[in-house]
């Protein structure tokens, strides 16, 4: 079980948050074409290695924020906010 | 041959404690500090379980964990406890046991026959064997013949607990590298915890002959044990084992707390305990497992291993026979020989696979007058009901010779538990001298101890632990301790393990590898040739290592035999991935107190005393507590709901719709949002206005509906199902969090915080006239589909002209606190019209009559709003909204979709089953699903059942006859369109 440092609550069990899956995708406007909708709804990358993610802590705060966790090790190397860039990270072990 | 009836001295029970207790129905004794599986052996018993395909005889295999045979039903009734290892269940007074998958007994068991019937049996049988005319037809009596114990039928009265722990340090097992760790680390003052399985500390001390410092290793453990008690700091876990290792070195741990009292334990004691553990450091000493050799006829009662045999003699004072023959790859069972001897107990011979023999202690064994066979295997054994001679002979070729005996001790080499350091994400190595995987590289901070690390020998046990705790400590900013001094004896010298993992010159088929699942060499040999190739795979064909033993002592020997049936070494063939639990966790432990009303909060509503009063039949609606229906004396639930329905129609009636969601959004951007959120229209909706909305998610399917009120021009009341207010919240809150960042809007859940009584009936208006202050009811001036805010009976309240009866309603809300007042005040006041109270049962019949849409119900993950006719409304609409772009895929606008319509029987008598299909019939006479019943209740306002559903096509082919099948039945049924009752809304408008 993670160990997760809520931006607002602290350090935190995995058993107070969601995970809401990969984060920045970026949604199409209504023009765009089947394909890329689909990929917008289903494409995911399930990487090995570092995965970005987001996940809201539910039972607290009730606050999104963005992780990039090591999907192997489950190393959490970075916790920024939602409209935050991605930051410059360590090398994920693969 | 006949056993010593006598206890050896020495051993760790009390022979001044006998302990009764019974087996299969018959009275043994045995003695405190005895295990059952101890206590049955000195007692003769050697048959302890039946094979689970063949049924074959088994007898005690191992003295721990890996014990695969030995598996009994404990007690009976509702404290039964299924596949109970008698290896590890301590003996208390008047202790029941049976043999599992036997009958009459498993000494006797009618269904030995099944062993003549082996070919009928190979690996994946039921994909095979049973096909003609389908395994169907045979598996109702082949699960009946095969199988482990049974689960309890009765509701379990013991109770559990859960407890959270987080540590600096968790040292697993307390043999001598855990205890040393323990010994080391504990003058730290870091917060220690070390657990142990079994009922007293020692691991492998308690069954070996060992010296500590000059002294009986178990005297070092009862000091250490002192010592550590007089570190506060440190806290030792007896009878608990650690079963799993997960993310962020969190491990879960269940102990048995009252387990060793039987159903006499005292009342307030748990009978297990569920500890989740987060450790800061984690330390490993969960030892060795030995492994059996494999050869023919290898299952039979009275081979053991060579370790187990030691661990029976050494701790419980128990011979497991009277002549024992030891058959080995590596120097360790030698001990087992020499232990035996010098407690007068025969050895007819030590048979060692290799060539060369063993080191120091084959001379011991010579010196003690064994003979000792080197390059000799064993080619099959003899006796039905237990062993009574093994047949051996040179690899090298000569002349077999049988030799008499009753216990065959067997080694194949050690395996280092590593089950918790896999599952914690480390690596293994497959270790050549040891012929085993080993640790080897952590990715979590642990670190495996002693044996667990593929060391061997006491003294490199005992530096190892007590090095693993410096390093630990260090790790947590502890300064270098100096090294504990502990010393013992060092090991003899040994010659080199040489494997010998099944014998290839004799059947394959009577080879055994996995006692549980009795799986063979034959089988794993079989899988090879059909060409699986991965361990996994194999595992999963043969079943090998499945069972509740999850292959202790198979999964080494099996993968040995595959990767020589695939012509690989057994690097290459890999491991299957360790998994929790390490040892199976009972659900009454995970569950803990969770139970009952402690599993989930209950929701009851502000007026659920006054439900009571009036005799309401509550029930769980989305975890609220709500009346169904209100019953009056004499009445049954159906006339109750009957007669509520007809009551709501011809006048005044009252109903508690609290739970229904609201949610407050608000802000400049307020409206901005919703635009976005509804697939209605909101910035057109006037305040004071109310509509009704549909919500999709972005697959495009309707996910919830409900009445949207504008309060002002910032402000709004999103109205969500029942059940549904904390979902969309959540879904509110998800697209203004991570989506649209820059809109200005806050959402607030206020469903709790007011209480809602739906007043419904043509009575309505004339009986809130004179109770309502600051607001006008007239007709024109508060129509359907309008708000109000004022006061009722001076409280103040919102008022919304929404309906999902049909008729004329007004759905009131005030204060929670408030709300119980205001039933009782609305009640009073109507008492004279003959008010009634109508339940959610009521509720959905007259919502089924004017075809009313109940989301979760009448749709399915399929549906979107084209479905639903909504097509006009989304076309209106100018911009995007969440699903928007999914309803303009091909598959959101072809044909043939299951859209809502109704569908009524053509007998009015009848019902339709909700869920039946109705069919299409396709060219060639075939027929399939073209859509099912989602709603059906018999309408008093109509005298006949009615029905709802989504069907192909559905409003499209309104008047047409479709056959329904269902419950095993078909019927023929008319679809048509969904409203039943006023379809002018007539009484709506009332």
């Amino acid at each position: 079980m993670l160990q997760i440092d809520c931006p607002w609550c602290g350090r935190r069990d995995e058993d107070e948050f969601t995970c809401g899956g990969q984060s920045h995708i970026e949604r199409p406007a209504l023009g765009c074409s089947d394909e890329q909708w689909g990929d917008y709804l289903f494409a995911r990358i399930n990487p090995k290695g570092l995965s970005l993610e987001r996940w809201r802590h539910t039972y607290g705060c009730r606050q999104w924020f963005n992780m990039a966790r090591d999907t192997v090790s489950h190393r959490i190397l970075a916790i920024y906010g939602m409209t935050d860039p991605v930051p410059v990270l360590p090398e994920a072990r693969a | 041959m006949s056993l010593p009836k006598q206890r050896i001295p020495g051993a760790r029970i009390d022979t001044a404690k006998p302990v009764s207790f019974f087996f299969d129905g018959k009275p043994y004794q045995g003695y405190a500090g005895d295990t059952l599986a101890s206590a049955l052996l000195a007692n003769g018993v050697r048959i302890l379980g039946r094979g689970f395909k063949l049924h074959r005889p088994r007898g005690l295999l191992a003295a721990g964990k890996e014990e695969p045979n030995a598996l009994v039903q404990l007690e009976e009734g509702a404290f039964t406890e299924p596949n109970v290892r008698a290896t590890l269940q301590p003996l208390y007074a008047g202790l029941h046991a049976r043999g599992q998958n036997a009958w009459p007994s498993v000494g006797f068991d009618v269904l030995g026959i099944l062993g003549f019937f082996k070919p009928l049996f190979p690996a994946s049988f039921y994909y095979k064997t049973f096909m003609w005319p389908s395994w169907h037809w045979y598996e109702w009596a082949v699960r009946r013949l095969a199988g482990l114990g049974k689960a309890p039928r009765e509701r379990d009265p013991q109770h559990y607990q859960r407890q959270n722990v987080h540590c600096d340090l968790l040292i697993v097992g307390a043999g001598p590298a855990g205890l040393a760790a323990a010994l080391q680390a504990a003058p730290s003052g870091r917060r220690i915890l070390l657990i142990d399985e079994q009922e007293e500390a020692g691991g492998s001390l308690l069954a070996e002959r060992e010296t500590i410092d000059g002294k009986p290793a178990m005297d070092w453990v009862k000091a250490t044990l002192a010592t550590l008690a007089g570190h506060a700091n440190v806290q030792v876990l007896a009878r608990s084992t650690v079963t799993g290792y997960y993310d962020h070195n969190v491990l879960a741990a269940v102990e048995r707390v009252s387990n060793h009292l039987g159903p006499d334990a005292p009342a307030h004691l748990p009978r297990e305990r569920w500890w989740r553990i987060r450790a800061g450091q984690v330390i490993l000493a969960s030892g060795a497992m030995e492994r059996p050799l494999v050869f023919p006829d290898n299952d039979r009662p009275g081979v053991m291993l060579a370790s187990a045999v030691r661990h029976y003699l050494n701790r419980y004072g128990v011979a497991a026979g009277a002549r024992t023959v030891v058959f080995t790859c590596n120097d360790s069972a030698y001990r087992t020989a020499i232990d035996l001897a010098q407690r007068g107990i025969a050895v007819a011979a030590v048979v060692d696979t290799r060539a060369g023999g063993a080191g120091e202690l084959g001379e011991r064994v010579r010196g003690l007058g064994i003979a000792v066979h080197t390059g000799y295997r064993v080619l099959g054994t003899r006796g039905r009901r237990g062993l009574r001679a093994v047949r051996i002979a040179p690899h090298a070729g000569g002349a077999a010779m049988n030799i008499a005996c009753d216990v065959l001790a067997v080694s194949g080499g050690w395996s280092p538990v590593v089950h918790l350091f896999s599952q914690s994400g480390g690596s293994l190595r497959f270790d050549d001298g040891l012929q085993a995987f080993v640790p080897e590289r952590a990715v979590q901070a642990v670190a495996a101890a002693g044996a667990a690390a593929g060391v061997t020998g006491l003294a490199a046990a005992l530096a190892g632990g007590a090095e693993a705790a410096r390093t630990a400590l260090e790790a947590i900013g502890v300064a270098v301790l100096p090294a504990l001094a502990v010393t013992a004896a060092p090991a003899p010298a040994e010659r080199p393990l040489e494997p010998f993992w099944f014998t290839p010159d004799a059947a394959p088929e009577y080879q055994w590898l996995d006692f549980q699942y009795d799986v063979t060499v034959a089988d794993i040999a079989l899988a090879a040739r059909e060409n699986f190739v991965s361990v996994e795979h194999v595992k999963r064909y043969t079943t090998n290592g499945m069972s509740v033993d999850q292959g202790k002592t198979s999964n080494i020997n099996a993968l040995a035999v595959l990767a020589s049936s695939t012509g690989r070494a057994i690097p290459e063939v890999g491991t299957t991935r360790f998994r929790p639990p390490y040892h199976p966790v009972t659900l009454g432990a995970i569950a803990g107190r969770g139970l009952g009303e402690r599993y989930a909060p209950r929701l009851e509503t502000p007026i659920h005393e006054r439900h009571l009063e009036l005799g309401a039949q509550m029930d769980d609606y989305g975890g609220w507590q709500r009346p169904a229906c209100y019953l009056q004396p004499g009445e049954d639930e159906h006339r109750a709901v009957l007669r509520e329905t007809r009551e709501v129609r011809r006048g005044l009636a009252l109903f508690d719709g609290s739970p229904l969601g609201k949610i407050e959004v608000r802000g400049p951007d307020a409206a901005e949002f919703l635009e976005r959120v509804y697939i209605n229209s909101v910035r057109n909706l006037a305040p004071g206005r109310a509509r009704y909305g549909l919500m999709l998610n972005e697959l495009g399917i309707v996910i919830d509906d409900g009445v949207l009120v504008r309060l002002a021009e910032d402000h709004f009341l999103v109205h969500t199902t029942s059940g549904g207010s904390g979902r969309i919240f959540l879904m509110l809150e998800e697209w203004l969090q991570c989506e649209w960042t820059t809109l200005r809007v806050r959402c607030t859940n206020v469903t709790t915080q007011w209480a809602t009584v739906t007043l419904s009936g043509r009575g309505a208006r004339d009986l809130l006239a004179p109770l309502v202050q600051g607001i006008d009811l007239g007709r024109e001036a508060f129509p359907h589909m309008h708000f109000r805010t004022g006061s009722i009976a001076g409280v103040p309240a919102r008022i919304l002209r929404a309906s999902f009866t049909g008729e004329a309603s007004y759905e009131i809300s005030v204060p929670a606190n408030r709300g119980l007042d205001l039933w009782d005040t609305l009640h009073q006041a109507g008492s004279h019209e003959g008010i009634v109270a109508f339940g959610l049962e009521a509720l959905l019949m007259l919502r089924a009559e004017k075809g009313y849409l109940h989301v979760g119900a009448d749709t399915d993950g399929t549906t979107n709003p084209l479905d639903l006719g909504w097509g006009p409304v989304i076309a209106k609409k100018q911009s995007d909204f969440i699903g928007r772009r999914s309803l303009t895929t091909p598959n959101a606008t072809r044909e043939g979709r299951l859209c809502f319509c109704g569908i009524e029987p053509l007998d009015p008598s009848t019902a339709l089953p909700i869920g039946a299909h109705v069919l299409d019939t396709l060219p060639g006479g075939t027929r399939r699903s073209g859509g099912y019943v989602t709603s059906s209740c018999f309408s008093p306002a109509l005298g006949r059942w009615i029905g709802l559903g989504i069907v192909r096509d559905g409003p499209a082919r309104a008047g047409e006859i479709v056959t329904v099948a269902g419950n095993g039945i078909e019927m023929q049924a008319r679809l048509r369109g969904t409203v039943y009752v006023d379809p002018e809304g007539e009484r709506l408008h009332a």
